[in-house]
């Protein structure tokens, strides 16, 4: 019996697609190499085996447990790409050297692809080498998702996200959520307008468990007298084929926002603030789009605020409270956007207690590329907060503050787990509660920082079926 | 033919040609994979990005200065390398081989106590971050078999050039050549390949940061 066949409580794996074994594996290596170009090539090119990647992984420095040193987790697809796709492939078969890869190897590396791994990109800091471990796990997830082997929870969302517009639900669920939100806090939130100068984006956490946020950004956004719309074909930020290694459909639900935008006459699309669909929609949308987006400033909430703050449009009643802020890694390290966050919380008059470390050099939550979604990865994610938990006590703050509402769900789900009297709250929330503005003020009764989150922070389920759009060829 | 003219003559042209026809090789083959894809407007610049990283990561990232781990593998690794690349360029016999056999010009030589004192530096270097490839559980479980091969065959190559140093021995100085041209050969297919290839990955990684308006 092959560990394939076990039951799903003796394995570490789950498997989808009735496919034979050669199929998987082919498949596996077929989907690396998909989107190798000469980055990934130098990188699978230049690893010397030191080991520092380790010194900079959450899950290793958490658990000690040498099979999560970040370069180990591409092991299988190393040696299969080295005789099949690398510069001497050609020798290795010639030699007759076929590839060692097993389909029990990688159902075992499943977990270290899909549930110790956020992306997050700490471990390139450390890397001699300059070795960004995480586009390769990127890469890796490709071939994982093409061989049929990813966790069960996220293959659900993608499937969620194929079925329906989105995760969340179809354009009908979307518009009677927003509705509801726009009648629960008073506060107007415009809905597919033909023509408008911003096109607004949601993640499906928000619309399940933050609807407090959802009405302090609308507020910010009127505030701020942006000719702004949501569009209900086209609200999803989140991109569960980025986190999957669905490349055809993080293709399309990509191209989906750019041609909606351009189609409304946007001018700036907005990505809300989920840090995997930053990175998924500013860095990497081009590539799907299969040019540079002319005429399209793609840009992230806090970018925008931070913006308004520095031009004078946007001012607020000083908090003068301590606050500590946990630095997204998608936001932050890989996004660029460092300084922003830190230009709204000195907007809020607080006094910023940096983490030890933070900014680029910042842990990840540990729940961020596909890792909240997967369950089963929850006991060793706890192991990882701990880290977090020790710098957040360390700094003596008040607050603790983060702009990723992935981030937030994640670590509010670790703080009840652990029993933890802490708060995590969102910039953007406390930037709408404070902004100092004639809009009506919100009418929830949870209308102070934070307050508004559902404990059951589970995103996506949909609701009314709805027929997938024909896929772009 | 006696066997040293062999290994100076035909054997030390052949290898020499495999170490660059296939160094060449490989790299080519890392900058033409792929395709190039359409890619987005850059929030900083990819060569300030790439500098930085290039430069940046000849020291240890802040991410992991306060590991022991971290300052052992420095420390041992400058050791290692600058100890053999002042064997390699400055070893009296080498800048009179590369004086005769390749460049036509040569330079002053390191004084035998530098000799001794860079060979030091060298094998304190490699050894240790040898040992350590048995003996840390992170670096045991990540090891290849090229990491060993290619760290044992720069250890007899340095090792032999230590005993031919003198030149008294036509054996040993025949015994370091054939090692020689036997690590050039195993080079190119090898993890001693990052000789060449650090500068593209570290570039490579700084372009996107640089690109994204971080530093990585």
């Amino acid at each position: 019996m092959t560990d394939q066949n076990l039951p799903k409580s003796a394995r570490n794996f789950d498997v989808q697609r009735n496919l034979p074994d050669e199929v998987r594996l082919a498949n596996a290596m077929d989907g690396f190499v998909a989107e190798f170009g000469p980055t990934a090539a130098s990188y699978m090119n230049a690893c010397v085996r030191c080991g520092l990647c380790a010194e900079a992984c959450h899950f290793y420095l958490a658990t000690d447990d040498p099979k999560y040193t970040p370069i180990h987790k591409i092991k299988p697809f190393e040696e299969a790409y080295n005789r099949t796709s690398g510069p001497f492939a050609w020798l290795n078969k010639m030699l007759g050297r076929a590839p060692k890869l097993s389909i029990e190897e990688l159902e075992q590396w499943e977990e270290l692809i899909y549930d110790s791994c956020n992306m997050c990109g700490r471990c390139t800091l450390a890397c001699p080498m300059g070795i960004d471990i995480a586009e390769l796990v990127k890469e890796a997830r490709h071939g994982m998702f093409a061989a049929g082997l990813l966790p069960d929870r996220l293959m659900h969302l993608v499937t969620k996200a194929e079925e329906f517009d989105s995760p969340f639900g179809t354009p009908e669920d979307f518009r009677t959520t927003v509705r509801q939100i726009e009648k629960e806090f008073g506060v107007s939130m415009p809905m597919d307008k033909e023509k408008a100068d911003v096109l607004m984006t949601l993640t499906p956490e928000a619309l399940e468990n933050h609807h407090f946020g959802i009405a302090t950004m609308a507020r910010v956004l009127n505030h701020l007298g942006l000719d702004w719309t949501y569009c209900s074909d086209a609200f999803e930020a989140t991109n569960f084929g980025y986190l999957s290694g669905d490349l055809e459909l993080q293709g399309e639900l990509t191209v989906r926002l750019i041609n909606k935008a351009k189609a409304i006459g946007a001018s700036t699309l907005i990505i809300p603030e989920c840090g995997h669909a930053w990175g998924a929609a500013r860095w990497e949308a081009a590539k799907w789009y299969g040019a540079p987006i002319e005429g399209l400033r793609i840009r992230h909430i806090i970018e925008v605020l931070a913006e308004a703050v520095e031009a004078g449009k946007l001012k607020c009643t000083p908090v003068n409270e301590s606050v500590t802020f946990h630095d997204p890694c998608q936001q932050i390290r890989r996004g660029g956007l460092e300084r922003m966050p830190r230009v709204l919380l000195k907007a809020l008059g607080m006094e910023l207690h940096e983490l030890d470390p933070h900014g680029v050099e910042g842990f990840c939550c540990g729940g961020g590329g596909g890792v909240l979604a997967n369950e089963r990865a929850e006991p060793l994610r706890l192991k990882a907060f701990e880290l977090k938990k020790q710098a957040v006590e360390a700094s003596g703050a008040k607050h603790f503050v983060t702009s990723c509402n992935i981030c937030e769900l994640t670590m509010s789900k670790d703080i009840e787990a652990i029993g933890w009297d802490k708060q995590i709250e969102s910039v953007i929330d406390l930037i709408g509660t404070h902004m100092i503005t004639d809009e009506p003020p919100l009418k929830s009764p949870a209308g102070k920082a934070g307050g508004a989150r559902k404990k059951s922070g589970t995103p996506a389920t949909g609701k009314t079926k709805r027929k997938r759009p024909a896929k772009k060829k | 033919m006696t066997l040293i003219q062999l290994l100076e003559g035909p054997l030390w042209k052949g290898s020499a040609a495999i170490f660059v026809v296939f160094g060449i090789w490989r790299l080519a083959v890392i900058l033409f994979t792929g395709r190039t894809r359409a890619k987005a407007k850059p929030a900083g610049s990819p060569f300030v990005g790439s500098v930085r990283t290039i430069l940046g990561h000849f020291l240890p990232g802040a991410a992991i200065r306060g590991h022991g781990k971290t300052w052992f593998v420095t420390l041992a690794g400058y050791s290692f390398h600058i100890g053999l690349f002042a064997l390699l360029l400055f070893a009296a016999p080498h800048v009179t081989f590369i004086r005769d056999k390749i460049l036509g010009v040569g330079w002053a030589p390191l004084p035998r106590w530098g000799f001794i004192v860079a060979a030091e530096f060298a094998f304190a270097g490699l050894l240790a971050l040898w040992v350590r490839r048995f003996v840390d559980p992170v670096v045991r479980l990540i090891s290849r078999p090229d990491d060993h091969i290619a760290a044992g065959l720069t250890f007899v190559v340095m090792l032999t050039g230590c005993m031919a140093l003198g030149q008294q021995s036509v054996f040993l100085r025949g015994l370091h050549l054939g090692l020689v041209e036997i690590w050039l050969v195993y080079f190119p297919f090898s993890s001693l390949m990052h000789t060449f290839t650090w500068p593209l990955s570290r570039g490579l990684t700084g372009a996107m940061a640089g690109r994204r308006g971080t530093r990585m």
